[in-house]
């Protein structure tokens, strides 16, 4: 839940980007990172393995500026995606108040995202958290290995997979050209302040 | 949500027991990672929010552990460096305090002033 201090008027709000190991989350991250620097006061925190594996999260910080006096800022997290980590992505999860599902265009990984989304929905639940009800924005990511001949699920069969329920704004996205990382971050910025106000103003 | 009145005594309390102790630093927040009152001695600077956030990581990370060996909690944790000292201790299920100390000042004075502090806390919490 998001944290509001009504002594230093500041918001605190946490995004976490959740889904498959290697599908792109912390690419997603390293983008925002680098274009968006002057709105990040401090550097990016990464728990990773020596493979460059996520370990516990990605942490960042991001200034989106004032409302309704309030000084509102953005953490976004990645959870590790790798199966043997859920205890972990449990621990990320905690308070979070809007989320990204980062899903892998790989036909390949086309099992591991409906299998990592149920897995959302299940950890949710434990903070007694509905994946009907909190704000979450679709990516269906690494589109661009379409131009390499790479054998991807079409934007049609990731919606029946992964959206044909829940029906909430997806984009195809190219994390590593930054291709929609910006659009998709901006729009569950968007519904997170959305529902954020409708909870406490 | 803590109203005014809460975190002005949150701040009063953190001041009286632990910075006028001689300690540097001290952040109380929340088990999600965030800080709800920041207090220094005016040393050193370094990034708290960031912080925050790994020290909610890191004390969810032990507490995981403890469940996996039967413990219900380890509800302090102590991290010893060459020049500063870093004490976590549980204030209840949702908050968490962390202290931050130099070799000037000792681990049983720091555990006795946060004891108090909890104490006060969870008074007006
Ligand atoms: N082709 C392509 N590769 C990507 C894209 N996004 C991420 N990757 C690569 O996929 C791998 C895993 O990415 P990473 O962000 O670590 O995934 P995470 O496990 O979800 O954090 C890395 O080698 C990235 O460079 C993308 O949009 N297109
Ligand atoms: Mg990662």
């Amino acid at each position: 839940m998001a944290l509001i201090n009504v002594k230093t008027k500041e918001i605190q709000i946490k995004i976490v980007y959740y889904g498959p190991g290697r599908g792109g989350k912390t690419t997603n991250l390293e983008y925002i990172n680098h274009n968006y620097r002057d709105r990040i006061k401090t550097e990016m925190v990464s728990l990773k393995t020596h493979d460059d594996r996520t370990l516990f999260f990605d942490f960042l910080p991001f200034d989106v500026g004032k409302i309704k006096g309030f000084e509102v800022t953005i953490q976004l997290y990645t959870v590790p995606g790798q199966a043997k980590y859920n205890a972990t992505r449990r621990l990320v999860l905690r308070g979070v108040d809007g989320i990204v599902f980062v899903a892998d265009v790989q036909k390949e990984q086309r099992k591991k995202n409906i299998e990592s989304l149920n897995q959302l929905y299940e950890n949710l639940k434990t903070y007694d958290l509905n994946i009907f009800k909190i704000p979450l924005v679709m990516q269906y990511n690494k589109i661009d290995l379409k131009e390499l001949d790479i054998p991807i699920l079409s934007s049609k069969i990731m919606q029946k997979d992964l959206n044909s329920q829940l029906r909430v704004p997806a984009f195809e996205a190219s994390a590593l050209t930054g291709g929609n990382v910006i659009p998709t971050l901006k729009k569950v910025i968007t519904m997170t302040l959305a529902s954020i106000q409708d909870q406490f103003f | 949500m803590f109203n005014i009145k809460q975190l002005n005594a949150i701040d009063n309390i953190l001041k009286k027991n632990l910075i006028s102790s001689g300690i540097d630093h001290v952040i109380f927040m929340d088990m999600g990672g965030n800080a709800i009152a920041k207090l220094d001695n005016g040393t050193a600077k370094f990034d708290s929010t960031a912080f925050a956030a790994l020290a909610a990581g890191n004390f969810a990370a032990v507490d995981a552990m403890a469940k996996l060996v039967g413990e219900s909690e380890f509800s302090l944790l102590f991290h010893k460096g060459e020049k500063s000292s870093i004490h976590f201790n549980k204030v209840n299920d949702d908050m968490l305090l962390i202290s931050m100390f130099n070799k000037d000042i000792s681990l049983g004075l720091v555990r006795l002033k946060v004891a108090a502090t909890i104490k006060e806390l969870n008074e007006i919490l």
